[in-house]
């Protein structure tokens, strides 16, 4: 008999944490790239390249961390593509993002079937060990949920508040925002618009590179294909729930990554067929979009910008 | 003393025309011809670097491509549904809108049509055929009508919304297929549709069918449609200019949801195409990504429904084309994906290839 | 006396246009110099140059008698040049001491914005230039007038000791012109220069000390200010004697057209910016409702023709209650509307001028055949006719009206409005951005709308139009109509207390 406690449990709100991650590493990156005025819907594929670069590099090095080194530069130089083509030669953003994400799908598929023979999944790599913080798993309950998970995790939650001191409280992150919103004042200010956006996407990039690591190396420890399974569209509804701001984000995603934990832990039960359970994720995403989108006034109004 | 110029008679005249006319449209569309060409180098790039001869490749799949009746057929039958999405995509950008999950459209469209095909029987064909086509095209617009409606009144970004309607149409079929609509043995899939709700072969003994016919048709309409009538003309203003449009008198929203419905109704109709034509039953996965295909073909078509035709059969041919490779050249398929991407991302920046041209020495 | 900027032989072509023509251009310092000419001499080309935002074609500037390449605006800024443009540069969502320091900024052990120590030499600034402002504020919820005081800040903060005020007095009422002259004659005592740049004979004559002439791309010369008058002035502009007055008939019948009551409506940010309009407008009769930019004018119009929907109130066409109507129906009705941005709003760029010609008709007989297909043949001769009819310079009707020049486009959203024989126009700002030839055309054309029996509602922003057009005035004042007034009867002092809030009538 499947109890109410075998699927709640603070196992739950541990793996939603966990499943959090990835979504809110590239909701983080969501935001700097629409901060400055640039959509970024290439998240997914810079996600699925970043994962399967990660788990490629750990494969050769046996080093998970090298792995994760690589998805990120491999993740911020894809981002700094999608900007090339969208900032320099006046791209189409949703295209240039688009065409990313199916060249992720094909490249990362082609390549593992050259390096694994299947284009299914990889081998396992060494992943990356989960930690116990001394303090914080003592603590009862919250302590179970907190406190040990693989580095990533508590990396995704410096990140965030990180982000929020970047954006809100440094010269940089007000030269962003202005950039965003009106980048004829921010030119006029003697700010090097162009060079803002390409460091914005580096940085977007460099973020789906970390929530791409954390989906193989952090905790599947292999690359399978389309592994990312929509989590870069989520991420961004995660960022317009959280109406671009970092803490807001954050919490988005954490209530997707419930939504994954719950699913995975239906599945497992066997309560309900999977394909209806594996809908849930995407259902929420399309119910928290509709429910939120009127309210939430963009950063941007994502127009190319053009000197003359 | 200048030189006497001949009086062209008037069959010179309209060669003259007709040389000046394909120029124009050469130079239209030499963009994408050159994003082709720059695609197939890249790949190229990819192929030597991972051991395999780009030359054995690519030739290995135009053979497959056109080598015998069977490479015909398969070229033009991996076509056919992709001509449908392809056409989905144009619709909704020519108003403005990004439906990029034509893939889920697809696959309820075909759904919707097994359905009808495996539930009447004893109908005569010229009732079963039409009635399944309209469940698909049914099908299809409800799921475009879902993020139409988000969008007009919410807001809420099509792109994403159709994005995670696919994934919900995947599982959902996925489901259908599996558990209540599953015939019986190991493959996922429902029972073969009567035979009269099936469309005909038309190349023996390829699985080319009569949907292609419908597909051409399709493209034939959405053009008129565009260029001849009022609701081409609003959907067009709406596209460029909708304040404009609003203060014209249109209606963004409406434009907006029809727009959208019509998307995904053309999606469905091509995944009801090849239930009935090709596959006659409902597979689970008979979709290799035709929605995908069909934006990289709607831009590479330079969104016109004709150069859709021309390019989607050029992916037909990287379909076919490709499995006939893969098994020769053991060359993994997806270099047709990654070709696939670096085509729209080359046609995406259209001062991309601009600057590259003014670089290689030629003015544009 | 030395000098502080001179450009020399500086020349700039646009697609199409000559821009600035050879120019030479001097100014001493701590003078105030006049920029003056019509819309579209290339006064703001000239002094983007100066500032690096467009880089010339030909020609030397120097700054303070040294040569220099101005490349960009941070270049412009180091050299001590400052620039309050016509459209501002202001972050909406930011505050006034984050768009003031911005690019400017200071930071507390190098990393995080100082914000205490840089609000502190911002006040220092506002009181040492006696501008008043609201540091915290965030700029959208701030009247135009004082976001050009913030504009004035920032290049003040920013070590200009040259000053360019692009058009500053487009948006400010009589008496902030005033306050505003103030202030450039203290900046002038700090020992500021200021380039002061306008089209507005009367003000330039009143502020600067000498004034520089453009007509089309050329300078024409350069006088003092004390040594010249309008009419002067104005033959240097514009090469021919201008009218500066317009003949209108007499006023006939009155039954009235349109009849809006109590109207409230928000704006997009979710401020009120309509708190219950009411007035009405009669056939035969242009009546202009005069204020500054930013007082409710654009959701008037937005509500009036269906784009925007009011919170409380009526509009009422012929009797007829409009208020819950969709733009087409309106149109339908006989509401014709000339937008104040024809770009966003009148035309459609891509579409050809035929197709442009037939927007808010394309879904009637006779350009369809039978609801559904389109009747080429039709719009095309209905385009043939009114390219003839209204004078519209373009290759032919196939052409997109991108490639038309603004006043062309103009007459083509005129022609198209006009040519449905109305009831009631709503032109809004219908001159701006356009040379004197094309403003005219315009002008002349409501009035013989009006003549013929339509009913004309005018929103500008250029007091001169609406005292030359408008057979009532009404001022609207933050969401009000505050007084309806005979042009005969009140006087430009008045309207302009009305306009900024003073007495009501």
């Amino acid at each position: 008999m499947v109890e109410l406690l075998d699927v709640i449990n603070v196992g739950l709100f541990a793996a939603a944490l966990r499943m959090a991650t990835p979504i809110a590493f590239a909701s983080l990156g969501g935001i700097f790239s629409e901060r400055a005025g640039i959509i970024n819907i290439g998240l997914e594929g810079m996600m699925l390249t970043s994962a399967f670069t990660g788990v490629t590099v750990s494969y050769f090095t046996l080093n998970p961390w090298l792995g994760v080194l690589a998805a990120v530069l491999v993740g911020g130089l894809l981002g700094l593509f999608h900007a090339l083509l969208t900032v320099k030669f006046i791209g189409n953003q949703i295209v240039s993002g688009t065409g990313i994400n199916i060249f992720a799908v094909g490249f990362t598929a082609y390549m593992s079937q050259i390096l694994w023979g299947s284009r299914g999944a990889s081998e396992s790599v060494q992943g990356l060990k989960v930690v116990s913080v001394p303090l914080l798993k003592d603590i009862p309950i919250i302590g179970d949920i907190i406190g040990a998970h693989t580095p990533l995790v508590y990396l995704m939650l410096i990140v965030t508040v990180l982000s929020y001191i970047v954006l809100f409280r440094t010269p940089i992150g007000l030269r962003i925002r202005a950039v965003g919103e009106h980048p004829a004042a921010a030119d006029t200010a003697g700010i090097n618009v162009f060079k803002i956006k390409y460091l914005c996407l580096l940085v977007s990039g460099m973020l789906a590179g970390l929530g791409g690591a954390f989906l193989s190396l952090g905790h599947l420890n292999l690359f399978a294909w389309g592994m990312t399974g929509g989590r870069g569209f989520i991420a961004m509804a995660a960022m317009i729930f959280g109406k671009w701001m970092p803490f807001g984000a954050f919490g988005a995603s954490v209530l997707f990554g419930f939504a994954d934990a719950l699913q995975m832990r239906l599945q497992a039960l066997g309560l309900l067929p999977p394909q209806i359970i594996l809908t849930i994720p995407y259902i929420l995403t399309v119910a928290v979009l509709a429910g939120v989108v009127r309210k939430a006034i963009p950063p941007s109004n994502y127009k190319p910008y053009v000197k003359e | 003393m200048a030189e006497e110029i001949p009086e062209l008679n008037p069959e010179a005249k309209l060669l003259q025309e007709l040389f000046a006319r394909l120029k124009l449209g050469l130079r239209r569309i030499l963009p994408q011809i050159i994003a082709i060409l720059i695609a197939f180098l890249v790949g190229a790039i990819v192929l030597l670097a991972t051991g395999y001869s780009p030359l054995e490749a690519y030739s290995a799949m135009i053979m497959g491509a056109f080598g015998d009746v069977f490479g015909i057929g398969q070229t033009f039958t991996q076509a056919t549904p992709i001509i449908f999405t392809a056409l989905a995509f144009l619709f909704a950008f020519k108003c403005g809108l990004f439906n990029i999950g034509a893939e889920g459209q697809l696959l309820v469209g075909g759904f919707a049509a097994a359905l009808v095909g495996i539930s009447f029987h004893g109908l005569p064909t010229f009732l079963h055929v039409p009635m399944a086509l309209l469940a698909g095209a049914l099908a299809g617009g409800l799921w475009g009508f879902i993020p139409a409606m988000l969008k007009a009144k919410l807001g809420a970004h099509e792109v994403i919304t159709t994005m995670m309607l696919s994934y919900v149409a995947f599982y959902v079929t996925g489901y259908m297929v599996n558990y209540p609509y599953k015939a019986p043995g190991w493959v996922a899939q429902t029972v073969p549709i009567a035979p009269s709700a099936e469309l005909p072969r038309i190349l023996q003994p390829t699985q080319l069918s009569a949907s292609i016919f419908l597909a051409v048709i399709l493209a034939g309409l959405t053009h008129y449609t565009l260029q001849k009538t009022t609701v081409g003309y609003e959907v067009r203003a709406t596209g460029l200019n909708p304040t404009a449009a609003e203060s014209g008198g249109i209606s963004v929203k409406r434009g907006m949801i029809v727009a959208l419905i019509i998307s995904g109704a053309m999606a469905g109709l091509g995944g009801a195409g090849e239930v009935m034509g090709v596959h006659r039953r409902f597979i689970e996965g008979f979709s290799p990504g035709y929605g995908w295909d069909g934006l990289a073909v709607a831009l590479v078509g330079g969104l016109h429904p004709v150069g859709v035709l021309l390019a989607a059969v050029l992916f037909g041919v990287l379909r076919s084309g490709g499995m006939v490779m893969t098994r020769a050249t053991g060359v993994p398929l997806d270099i047709v994906f990654i070709l696939q991407a670096l085509v729209i991302l080359f046609v995406a920046a259209p001062m991309l290839i601009r600057y590259l041209l003014k670089r290689g020495g030629f003015k544009w | 006396m030395s000098i502080a900027i001179e450009m020399s032989g500086i020349t700039k072509t646009f697609p199409g246009v000559v821009a600035n023509d050879k120019i030479d251009f001097s100014v001493e310092k701590a003078e105030i110099h006049g920029l003056l000419g019509e819309n579209g001499a290339g006064k703001t080309v000239l002094m983007s140059i100066l500032y690096g935002l467009y880089r010339p074609d030909g020609g030397q500037i120097f700054v303070n008698g040294k040569e220099v390449e101005m490349d960009s605006p941070s270049t412009a800024i180091k050299l001590g040049i400052g620039m309050v443009h016509q459209h501002f540069m202001l972050v909406p969502s930011l505050t006034v001491a984050e768009n003031i320091i911005l690019g400017k900024e200071l930071t507390k052990n190098k990393v995080l914005l100082d914000m205490n120590r840089m609000l502190n030499d911002v006040k220092d600034f506002c009181e040492r230039y006696k501008l008043e402002v609201d540091l915290k504020a965030p700029v959208y919820t701030l009247p135009v007038g004082v976001q050009q005081r913030v504009e004035i800040l920032k290049a003040l903060y920013r070590g200009a000791d040259i000053l360019i005020l692009d058009e500053p007095t487009s948006v400010l009422t009589p008496q902030e012109v005033e306050e505003l002259f103030k202030a450039i004659r203290a900046l002038k005592e700090q020992g500021k220069t200021v380039i002061f740049i306008s089209h507005k004979l009367r003000e330039v004559l009143a502020i600067c000390d000498r004034i520089t002439v453009l007509r089309r791309g050329k300078a024409m010369g350069t006088v003092k200010a004390n040594g010249t008058d309008q009419g002067e002035l104005a033959k240097m502009m514009v090469g021919r004697k201008v009218v500066f007055t317009f003949e209108k008939e007499r006023v006939r019948a009155r039954e009235v057209v349109l009849n809006v009551e109590d109207l409230k409506a928000f704006s997009d940010r979710g401020l009120p910016a309509l708190r219950g309009v009411t007035f009405e407008v009669c056939a035969f009769e242009v009546l202009g409702i005069a204020g500054v930019e930013g007082n409710g004018q654009t959701e008037l119009v937005e509500v009036l023709t269906g784009l925007r929907k009011p919170t409380e109130g009526k509009i009422l066409l012929d009797n007829t209650d409009i208020t819950e109507m969709s733009p087409g129906e309106r149109i339908r009705l006989g509401i014709s509307h000339v937008p104040e941005d024809r770009h966003k709003r009148g035309l459609i760029p891509d579409f050809s001028v035929m197709e442009n010609l037939i927007l808010g008709s394309h879904n009637k007989p006779p350009f369809t055949k039978g609801r559904i297909r389109l009747n080429f043949e039709e719009a095309s001769n209905h385009a043939e006719r009114l390219v003839k009819d209204f004078s519209i310079k373009t290759p032919s009707v196939d052409t997109p009206a991108r490639h038309l020049s603004g006043g062309t486009q103009q007459r083509v959203i005129v022609a198209r409005e006009f040519s449905r024989k109305p009831k009631l126009i709503i032109a809004s700002q219908p001159t701006r951005g356009l040379d004197v030839g094309a403003t005219e055309y315009v002008r002349k054309k409501l009035v013989e709308m009006r003549d013929q029996g339509c009913a004309v509602l005018l929103i500008s922003a250029d007091l001169d139009e609406i005292w030359t057009l408008s057979d009532r005035i009404a001022v609207i004042y933050e969401g009000e109509i505050v007084a309806i007034k005979d042009p005969k009867k009140t006087s430009e002092q008045e309207l302009g207390l009305l306009m900024a809030g003073g007495k009501r009538g």
